[in-house]
């Protein structure tokens, strides 16, 4: 949202605001004074684990000397000592976030820290090299990356996709299953489980498992916000509602990733953050995303992908003065997911999997561009509008501001690589010829 | 009051032009394109009839107002020389035309003209010479300017002004202008108007009409004292006062009015002196025969010999050799990046961009010239090299030539973009009707060039990748995915290819393309 239409927004339900009657604002919330962390316990061995988990996949990368991109530690080290500070105890990384770079950095500023004030998660992200000797390799790395002798949370990464077969072929056929099990035994993983995307039957027959107790899992990380709640369309991928249900019924822990869907819900179209926030004109949007999972019982922990300082001072209050939604508001949450279906934006939550592409294309940049101006109205939708050229204008601009022109989605050749490691299913080439297609009648003024 | 009217419209036109020739928006050339087209030569290429009686009649009321009010490089070295005029109250003196020179490169010119050897037209053309200087020398000024109030403007959030790549187009053009910018305001600095009075074909052209003009400076001279005071501030260096003699050259006299100014004793007026003999005010014709300046025409033939080099040799060799090396480097550089990966294969990790290597222009047999040119003859005998078209290009396909037949002249390379479908500007702006102006609707109708497919950079041919890119892409359909052994690969139908050079902009093949344009002879 731009700072303007913010203020505008703002402005305008404060004075609604002004204008209702007393009574009728419902009890305000106090978010003065420091308030308390939300901690839930972990059912299997009763870690107490703060309701806000500090996702490490968007940590800011700045240029080295060589001009590489790498992850800025100073603004790593200033934040997980701020979280730590403010009670979140929850850091969940990856081998494969951030061009490789993530553990590490979690590392270096986790290690600052005395062992037992934190929980680690990390995850086997064997994604190309399945054999044995790679994904041991991989495992071990993430002891000396992490600067620890164990982890408190394993996690398979990112299941689902292709179903039993798939699992089998990443861990059971390589004797890594029976690999993980041992180390669990031996007390070097403390709980293991997995992470999910895919649909309603891959997810059955992976849970199958679990009841037939050929595996055993201690938690499961699923995707969950009040958009996939419902609307995650139920068949190519499976909607949270249901998987929450299901992992509930069993008594399993959830820990939840993408509560704000690569920070859309934190930036909603002006006519949903109009009615939030003239329900709750001193709370963020991104607080409403976090109340939603955060009112849901069996989730142990929220994983917020936090850049920068603002969105952690912002998730903390959130979680620190925490209010569960009413009845009413799941309701109000329900409505708002509804009309955030009827913008044509694209399912991406800039977790940048499919990066890098082969031929070079900014696939999540495109993407995210595209979401941003249909969120901020900057979307010609026709030749005949008013403002037509000033909105043509704006989106070509914007456009090649945000992605180099050598790496535009009319680059894309459609060679497929990406889609395999879409967790959001989405058909990237599809999405890139249709974006394309929009940006070629705006040029030629064909729309 | 002459030559006030005369500087403020000077520097209207100048201004005019001058930002014509910087502007890539296209915003201007609506209001200001007409002033490209009442440029002399120009309009001689485009047989704009109408402009060329406009101006010769112009010349004939007036003299040669166009050098010191329409032509921009009149009106550029009137500033450089007015800087020069700085160092001395007496500036100039008068010297004698130098006429072996004058009507020697005229008719070389008229020769060159009519055999179509562009470049040497192109060279000393006043306007194309001006063109090429702010196209190569100043646009990347404004450019960067321009992307400074860009980035301040991404930082307010606002979209007023865009960022437009600086590039280099060719080093030969740009050595060239270089050198004419040097010559040029060497000349004026110390001489005034030495160019437009003994090289500039357009100069002598008006020449032959301001002889006969209707109204001229005229000296009285019952009132002139022979102070010198209009001789030594004529940077046309035209005017004569000896002794005996009180005259004024009238086939290089510009009409800047800086003379009537300069006379206390009220005897120089400009004044209607049609069909009157030189004498009838001022007593002695100019002194006929007289020998060249040797010092000064030494000078000008070695600036010329000078530009003429620049232009044959060396800056081509440093061309191709920078090319090479950097081809060498780049190469160098992927295999490195490619090593790295090796290493890494193991682990796919999330984030980074793989690169991309710039594209390089492949070779064409026939160059490719744009749409609205109908072919090669049409634009090459016509264009004046003015760069106007390859300032204008928005899509950045347009360059000068580096071939020597037609060097400085444009033609079209798809490796920053492609000529898209909705683009009509640079026959909209064309003054030499090289290139006409045509619709949206007419231009793809043209054929300017024909795909054809290298199989052994092809990904799909080779089996590296699945592609079909280039059939994907192409605008009219003319590419097909054809079976070829196990593999697949393009193949193009001449008759319905126009030469666009999307499927080449856009072939993920680099940095030279696997489908390339050919130009062709005749566009139809």
């Amino acid at each position: 949202m731009k700072r303007r239409d913010f203020i505008k927004i703002s402005g305008a339900a404060a004075l609604a605001a002004a204008c209702a009657p007393k009574g009728s604002q419902g009890a305000k919330v106090s978010d003065e004074g420091p308030g308390e962390m939300v901690y839930r316990t972990n059912p299997n061995n009763g870690d107490k684990v703060s309701l806000l988990g500090f996702g490490c996949m968007r940590w800011p990368m700045i240029r080295n000397a060589e001009g590489n991109p790498e992850i800025d530690q100073e603004a790593v080290n200033e934040m997980v000592d701020y979280a730590i500070e403010h009670g979140i105890n929850y850091f969940d990384t990856s081998p494969a976030y951030l061009m490789g770079q993530s553990e590490k950095a979690a590392g270096i500023a986790l290690s600052r820290h005395p062992r037992d004030k934190y929980y680690i998660a990390t995850k086997l992200s064997n994604f190309r090299n399945q054999s044995p000797e790679a994904s041991i390799r991989m495992y071990h790395d993430s002891f000396d990356q992490l600067k620890t002798d164990y982890f408190d949370y394993y996690l398979l990464h990112s299941i689902g996709s292709g179903g039993v077969e798939a699992f089998r072929q990443r861990y059971v056929e390589n004797g890594m299953m029976e690999f993980l099990n041992k180390e669990r035994e031996e007390g070097r993983i403390r709980n293991l489980g997995f992470s999910f995307h895919g649909k309603p039957g891959e997810f059955d027959s992976l849970i199958a498992l679990h009841d037939s107790g050929e595996y055993h899992f201690d938690f499961v990380q699923i995707e969950m916000n009040y958009v996939d709640w419902t609307h995650a369309d139920g068949v190519r991928n499976a909607n949270a509602k249901y998987l929450y249900e299901e992992l509930d019924k069993r008594g399993i822990p959830i820990v939840i990733m993408e509560p704000l869907l690569g920070g859309r819900l934190a930036n909603v179209p002006e006519g949903i953050a109009r009615q939030m926030k003239e329900r709750e004109p001193d709370r963020s949007i991104a607080s409403w995303a976090f109340r939603f999972c955060g009112t849901h019982p069996r989730v142990l922990c929220t994983l917020s992908g936090m850049t920068n300082m603002d969105p952690l001072v912002d998730n903390i209050k959130t979680f620190t003065h925490f209010k569960p939604l009413t009845e009413e508001e799941l309701e109000f949450m329900e409505e708002m997911a509804t009309q955030m279906m009827e913008y044509p934006m694209i399912n991406c939550t800039d977790c940048k999997y499919c990066m890098p592409c082969p031929w070079g294309i900014d696939i999540p940049g495109t993407f995210q561009h595209y979401n941003r101006s249909v969120t901020e109205g900057t979307y010609a939708q026709s030749r005949e509008q008013k403002n037509y050229r000033k909105l043509k204008k704006a989106y070509l601009v914007s456009y090649d501001r945000a992605v180099e022109t050598v790496r535009q989605a009319s680059h894309c050749i459609n060679c497929g690589e990406c889609l395999s490691h879409c967790p959001q299913s989405i058909p990237i080439p599809t999405e890139l010829a249709r974006i394309n297609r929009y940006i070629e009648s705006l040029k030629q003024d064909t729309l | 009051m002459l030559k006030k009217l005369r500087v403020i419209l000077a520097v209207l036109f100048w201004l005019g032009i001058t930002l014509l020739l910087l502007d890539f928006t296209g915003a201007l050339h609506g209001w200001l394109g007409w002033m490209a087209k009442v440029q002399f030569l120009p309009a001689v290429m485009a047989l704009n009839v109408g402009v060329i009686a406009l101006l010769v009649v112009l010349t004939l009321v007036f003299g040669r107002v166009y050098c010191s009010v329409i032509c921009p490089l009149g009106v550029f070295q009137d500033a450089v020389s007015h800087l020069g005029t700085l160092r001395s109250k007496r500036p100039y003196k008068y010297k004698k035309e130098i006429k072996w020179l004058r009507y020697g490169v005229w008719a070389l010119f008229v020769i060159a003209l009519v055999a179509g050897v562009q470049a040497f037209v192109a060279l000393l053309a006043p306007y194309s010479a001006y063109g090429r200087m702010v196209q190569n020398l100043l646009q990347p000024l404004y450019l960067w300017g321009n992307n400074l109030l860009a980035w301040l403007s991404e930082r307010a959030g606002s979209y007023t002004f865009y960022e437009k790549e600086v590039w280099l187009r060719s080093l030969p053009t740009l050595v060239i202008a270089l050198v004419t910018l040097v010559v040029v305001v060497v000349l004026s600095f110390k001489g005034g108007r030495t160019y437009c009075n003994s090289i500039c074909p357009v100069g002598t052209t008006l020449s032959f009409f301001s002889r006969f003009a209707m109204f001229r400076p005229v000296i009285d001279t019952e009132k002139c004292k022979k102070c010198k005071a209009c001789e030594t501030h004529c940077k046309a260096q035209c005017i004569n006062i000896g002794k005996e003699t009180q005259s004024i050259d009238y086939s290089r006299c510009v009409d800047c009015f800086n003379c009537i100014g300069q006379c206390k004793f009220d005897a120089l007026k400009y004044r209607f002196a049609w069909g009157k003999k030189h004498g009838e005010w001022s007593e002695a014709m100019t002194p006929a025969g007289a020998r060249p300046d040797p010092g000064l025409s030494q000078k000008v033939v070695e600036g010329d010999k000078a530009a003429g080099d620049s232009r044959g040799q060396s800056p081509l060799k440093g061309r191709r050799a920078f090319m090479t090396g950097a081809t060498v480097a780049l190469g160098a550089a992927a295999l490195k990046g490619i090593e790295a990966r090796a290493q890494e294969a193991d682990k796919k990790t999330d984030g980074g961009f793989a690169d991309v290597l710039p594209k390089q222009a492949p070779r064409r047999e026939t160059p490719i010239t744009p749409p609205g040119s109908f072919g090669a003859r049409n634009f090459y005998r016509r264009c004046t090299a003015c760069q106007l078209c390859v300032a204008e290009c928005p899509n950045n396909v347009l360059r000068p030539s580096g071939r020597l037949e037609h060097l400085m002249q444009p033609e079209m390379s798809f490796e920053k973009g492609y000529c898209r479908p909705e683009c009509t500007r640079c026959g909209e702006l064309c003054p030499a009707g090289a290139i006409l102006p045509i619709s949206k609707e007419v231009k793809t109708n043209f054929h300017l060039g024909t795909a054809g497919v290298d199989v052994t950079l092809c990904l799909e041919a080779t089996g590296k990748s699945s592609c079909g890119k280039c059939a994907q892409a192409c605008p009219t359909g003319a590419i097909m995915m054809v079976a070829d052994g196990e593999h697949r690969r393009p193949a193009v139908a001449e008759e319905v290819c126009i030469g666009c050079g999307k499927c080449e902009y856009l072939c993920p093949v680099r940095p030279i393309s696997a489908i390339t344009v050919n130009g062709k002879e005749v566009h139809v």
